[in-house]
């Protein structure tokens, strides 16, 4: 569909170029129609040079592959453009991707030196430049933008990231939450767990096997602040050593780089200063 | 003859895939066996300094131990 309507007025408007200038009245005619789109319709190649490296043959190394697509026939996002070199250039471009609008986290790459979502990220038009997409910084690569993600599933498993409780609720039903109880969890339920925040982090670089990270840090608040949980003290007593929280050193990559626009590193600040005031 | 770290580490992985398959039950025992062998065995043209793949091996080797040596798997062909 895209391909149909972009090129039909580019057709034209070369046929109205070459035409000579018989009438001037008809020429004109033309040329208010058509001379717009003809200028925009110029085709705009960009090249997009991608992290490959396939697993079945490990001993090759890992490479950069570039692809050049046609922006004017192509979504403006950059997952459109990826989705569109798996199915006309290359099918052998491997990548996850799923819902395509930014709530399932599965696309998670390192584009032009950020970690984003491929699905909220646009491909930038201002400059020719190459755009560069690389799986996320400082993971295994499954392969080509595939990262292992099963550490971090891991380490956001041992938080226990759900509603642990002992006593029933008073009527039997459900547990409520006032609303000013409910408004502290603005800003971390919407957190979707791609790991661009925690890959981004160079004390997450270096002590991943201990550091939980600023993604899981994210969600350990968020059950920390839950007024229905019941077992506030017990995580934190499982926060209380020198690896887990306390290897954030405020960076703050993570806040900059969040496709949701979270703060990871105001939630972390929190959760120190819970344990510090010890309420 | 002296081992590096990462031929301790493969060696390693080789016993803990044999031991793990005596685990299984004795009529299948043997197809676990020969399927380690077998997975070892493609990869015996790697150069030994090839430390990049080598890596990337032991922690496929490792999950995939993980996965088979899990009690529901009787039998591996």
């Amino acid at each position: 569909m895209f391909a149909l309507r972009s090129s039909a007025p580019r057709v034209l408007g070369r046929v109205s170029a070459v035409r000579p200038a018989t009438s001037t009245l008809l020429q004109r005619g033309m040329a208010t129609v058509n001379d717009p789109p003809a200028e925009k319709e110029q085709s705009k190649m960009k090249t997009f040079s991608i992290y490959r490296w396939n697993p079945e043959s490990p001993s090759e190394k890992p490479r950069m592959q570039s692809y050049t697509l046609d922006l004017n026939k192509t979504g403006p996002m950059m997952l459109d453009a990826l989705i569109r070199i798996k199915n006309e250039l290359d099918p052998t471009l491997t990548f996850r991707r799923s819902c395509r609008e930014g709530i399932c986290g599965s696309c998670a790459m390192n584009i032009n030196g950020q970690n984003t979502l491929a699905c909220l990220c646009r491909i930038p038009t201002e400059s020719k430049d190459d755009v560069k997409l690389y799986p996320l910084p400082h993971t295994y690569v499954v392969k080509d933008l595939v990262p292992d993600l099963t550490h971090f599933y891991k380490q956001y498993k041992s938080i226990k990231p759900y509603l642990q409780r002992d006593t029933p609720s008073p009527d039997g039903k459900e547990y409520r939450q006032t609303k000013e109880d409910r408004k502290k969890l603005d800003g971390l339920y919407e957190c979707i767990l791609c790991a661009c925040c925690s890959t981004s982090c160079p004390s997450y670089w270096w002590n991943s096997e201990e550091y939980l990270g600023p993604a899981i840090l994210l969600q350990s608040y968020r059950w920390l602040a839950d007024s229905r949980d019941e077992r506030t003290a017990e995580r934190k007593t499982n926060l209380e050593n020198s690896m887990s929280l306390y290897r954030c050193h405020t960076i703050l990559n993570c806040t900059r780089t969040c496709p949701k626009g979270l703060n990871p590193g105001k939630a972390i600040a929190e959760i120190k200063m819970q344990m510090a005031l010890g309420s | 003859m002296r081992l590096s770290g990462l031929q301790k580490e493969v060696l390693a992985l080789y016993r803990h895939c044999l031991r793990e398959s005596r685990r299984k039950p004795e009529a299948t025992r043997a197809h676990f066996e020969k399927f380690a062998r077998a997975e070892f065995a493609r990869n015996l043209h790697l150069d030994k300094r090839d430390f990049g793949a080598i890596e990337y091996l032991l922690r496929k080797g490792k999950r995939q131990l993980d996965a088979y040596s899990s009690p529901g798997i009787k039998d591996v062909r």
